[in-house]
C-alpha cells in the first residue's frame, strides 16, 4: 500500500470526559493520536515501544502504555490524562500535590506516566502493601529520582486520598 | 507513526473473522492485547498485510469454570484472570505465575491465550500452562481442534497453531485437593521477561509423609517450556532431603539446554534453574498437605 491509499478509519473517544472524534490510518498509535489529534501533550512518548511507561494514560479505568495501542483498538474508550487530574490554575489533585510535596520529580519528563500509574493503583488498593506500591510504580522509569521520593509520593498521595471524602 | 501500513478489521463475529484468517495473505495477524506484537511493529520486526482485532467478539470474553476446569477465552487479559483468581480462589500456581508478567500496564492489557499463542519461552504462561496441563482450543474456517500444552509449543515464537487457526480458548483443569505448588524465576529487574524460571507441584501419597507425585517444568533453559520427566520418579516416595534435591539439581543441569545471550551466559542459566527447581520443590513439599 502506498501512503496515497492508506484507508482511514473513525476513532471516537473520550478523553477526560470531552468525545474527540478523527478519521485516522489504523497505524497511528494511541499516544500520537492524544498528542498530535487531541492536542493533549501532557502524555509523553519516551520509548515508544513499552519499556518507559511515560506514556501511561487510563484506558477504561486501567492504566495502559498508550504507544502500544493503535488508536483504532480504543475506538469508543474513555481515556484518562494527566490533564485530566486538575484543571489549570486549579488546586492540584491530591496525587499531584503530593508528588509535588516529596519532590517525586526532577526534570519530569515521567511524571505524567506516574501520576497515572498512582491513580490507577490507589483507585484499586486505597492501601496498598510495599509489594504492590513497587509493583505498580514498577512499569514507569524514572531516570533522574532515584525513585525513593517517588515511592514516598506515592504514600504521601495515599494519607492526601484517605483524607478527602471523594475518590480520585 | 513508527508501523508500517496494514489493514485493520475488527469483525463481530467469530465466523467472520475466521474467514478473514484464511485468505491467502502473506502475513496477517492477529491482534487482542498487542502488548508483544505492537513493539514488534513500532520496531517493524513485524509488518503484517492485515491486522485482525478480536475487540469486538463477545464470544471470546467467556471467563468461567465449567466442571470444575477454568475456561479462559482470548479476550481476557492478564489482570482480569488474576482479579478472578485472587477473588474466587483456585489454581494458585497461575495466580503466583501471572503476578511476575510485566507490570500492571501490561497485565492490564495483555492477554493469556495472547500469551500462548506467541510462546516466548522465556514468557510465564507457556510453562504454566505446561505445568498446569491446559488444554488448547484452536478454532479455523474448517473446524475446531483441541491441543494438549505438552504438544503446543514447538520452537521459539512458533507453536502447533496452522495458518487460519485461532487460540479460542485455554481450558485449566480442576487441581487436585492438598496439592503443593510453587512458582519461582530470576529476572535482571522486575517485569523484565525472565532469565530463568521454575513452576513445581507436589502431591502426598496417601500416607501424607512422602511424595506421591511431582511435576517440575523449566522456562528460560531452551526453545520451549521444559517439563522434567526425569524428576517426577526420583521424587517419588521419599520426601525432598539434602540428597534427593543434590540428585534433582544434577538432574536439571544435566537437561537444561539454556544459550548464552546479552542477559546471561547459558552456564549461570543452568545453575541457576538447578537451585530455583530444588527451591521450588522444598516449598511445594511445604505447602502440601495429606488427603
Amino acid at each position: 500500500m502506498s501512503e496515497q491509499e492508506a484507508e482511514r478509519v473513525p476513532v471516537t473517544v473520550a478523553i477526560n470526559g470531552e468525545r474527540v472524534s478523527a478519521a485516522v490510518e489504523p497505524r497511528l498509535l494511541l499516544s500520537d493520536f492524544i498528542r498530535r489529534r487531541a492536542r493533549r501533550t501532557g502524555t509523553h512518548v519516551g520509548c515508544e515501544h513499552g519499556v518507559c511507561g511515560a506514556c501511561t494514560v487510563l484506558v477504561d479505568g486501567e492504566p495502559q502504555r498508550s504507544c502500544l495501542i493503535f488508536a483504532v483498538q480504543a475506538d469508543g474508550a474513555e481515556i484518562e490524562t494527566v490533564e485530566g487530574l486538575s484543571a489549570p490554575g486549579a488546586p492540584l489533585h491530591p496525587v499531584q500535590q503530593a508528588f509535588h510535596e516529596r519532590h517525586g520529580m526532577q526534570c519530569g519528563f515521567c511524571t505524567s506516566g506516574f501520576l497515572m500509574s498512582t491513580v490507577a493503583l490507589l483507585r484499586e488498593r486505597p492501601h496498598p502493601s510495599d509489594e504492590e506500591l513497587i509493583d505498580a510504580l514498577s512499569g514507569n522509569l524514572c531516570r533522574c529520582t532515584g525513585y525513593r521520593n517517588i515511592v514516598a509520593a506515592a504514600r504521601e498521595a495515599e494519607r492526601l486520598l484517605a483524607q478527602e471524602p471523594s475518590d480520585g | 507513526m513508527k508501523p508500517a501500513q496494514f489493514d485493520y478489521r475488527a469483525p463481530e463475529q467469530l465466523d467472520e473473522l475466521l474467514e478473514l484468517l484464511a485468505d491467502d495473505l502473506a502475513d496477517v495477524r492477529v491482534i487482542a492485547g498487542g502488548q508483544s506484537l505492537v513493539p514488534m511493529m513500532n520496531f517493524r520486526l513485524s509488518a503484517p498485510e492485515r491486522l485482525l482485532d478480536l475487540r469486538r467478539i463477545a464470544a471470546l470474553e467467556r471467563l468461567d469454570v465449567a466442571d470444575g476446569e477454568l475456561v479462559v477465552g482470548a479476550r481476557v487479559t492478564q489482570a482480569t484472570l488474576l482479579r478472578r483468581l485472587e477473588r474466587d480462589g483456585g489454581w494458585p500456581l497461575l495466580a503466583a505465575g501471572i503476578r511476575q508478567i510485566g507490570h500492571p500496564q501490561i497485565r492490564s492489557r495483555g492477554t493469556v491465550c495472547g500469551s500462548l499463542a506467541h510462546h516466548d519461552p522465556t514468557a510465564e504462561l507457556p510453562a504454566l500452562a505446561v505445568a498446569l496441563d491446559a488444554r488448547l482450543l484452536a478454532r479455523s474456517a474448517a473446524g475446531r481442534r483441541e491441543i494438549a500444552a505438552a504438544e503446543f509449543f514447538v520452537s521459539y515464537y512458533e507453536t502447533a497453531l496452522e495458518p487460519g487457526e485461532l487460540l479460542v480458548e485455554a481450558v485449566f483443569p480442576a487441581q487436585p485437593p492438598g496439592r503443593g505448588w510453587a512458582f519461582a524465576e530470576i529476572a535482571r529487574r522486575r517485569g523484565d521477561f525472565a532469565l530463568v524460571g521454575v513452576d513445581a507441584h507436589v502431591d502426598r501419597d496417601r500416607g501424607g509423609e512422602r511424595i506421591g507425585a511431582a511435576r517440575l517444568v523449566l522456562f528460560g533453559v531452551g526453545e520451549r517450556p521444559l517439563r522434567l520427566d526425569g524428576a517426577e520418579p526420583l521424587l517419588r516416595g521419599g520426601r525432598p532431603d539434602p540428597e534427593r534435591l543434590a540428585a534433582l539439581r544434577e538432574l536439571v543441569a544435566e537437561r537444561a539446554a539454556p544459550v548464552d545471550d546479552a542477559h546471561a551466559s547459558g552456564d549461570y542459566r543452568r545453575h541457576a534453574a538447578a537451585q530455583l527447581a530444588a527451591r521450588a520443590i522444598e516449598q511445594a513439599w511445604e505447602r502440601s498437605r495429606g488427603v
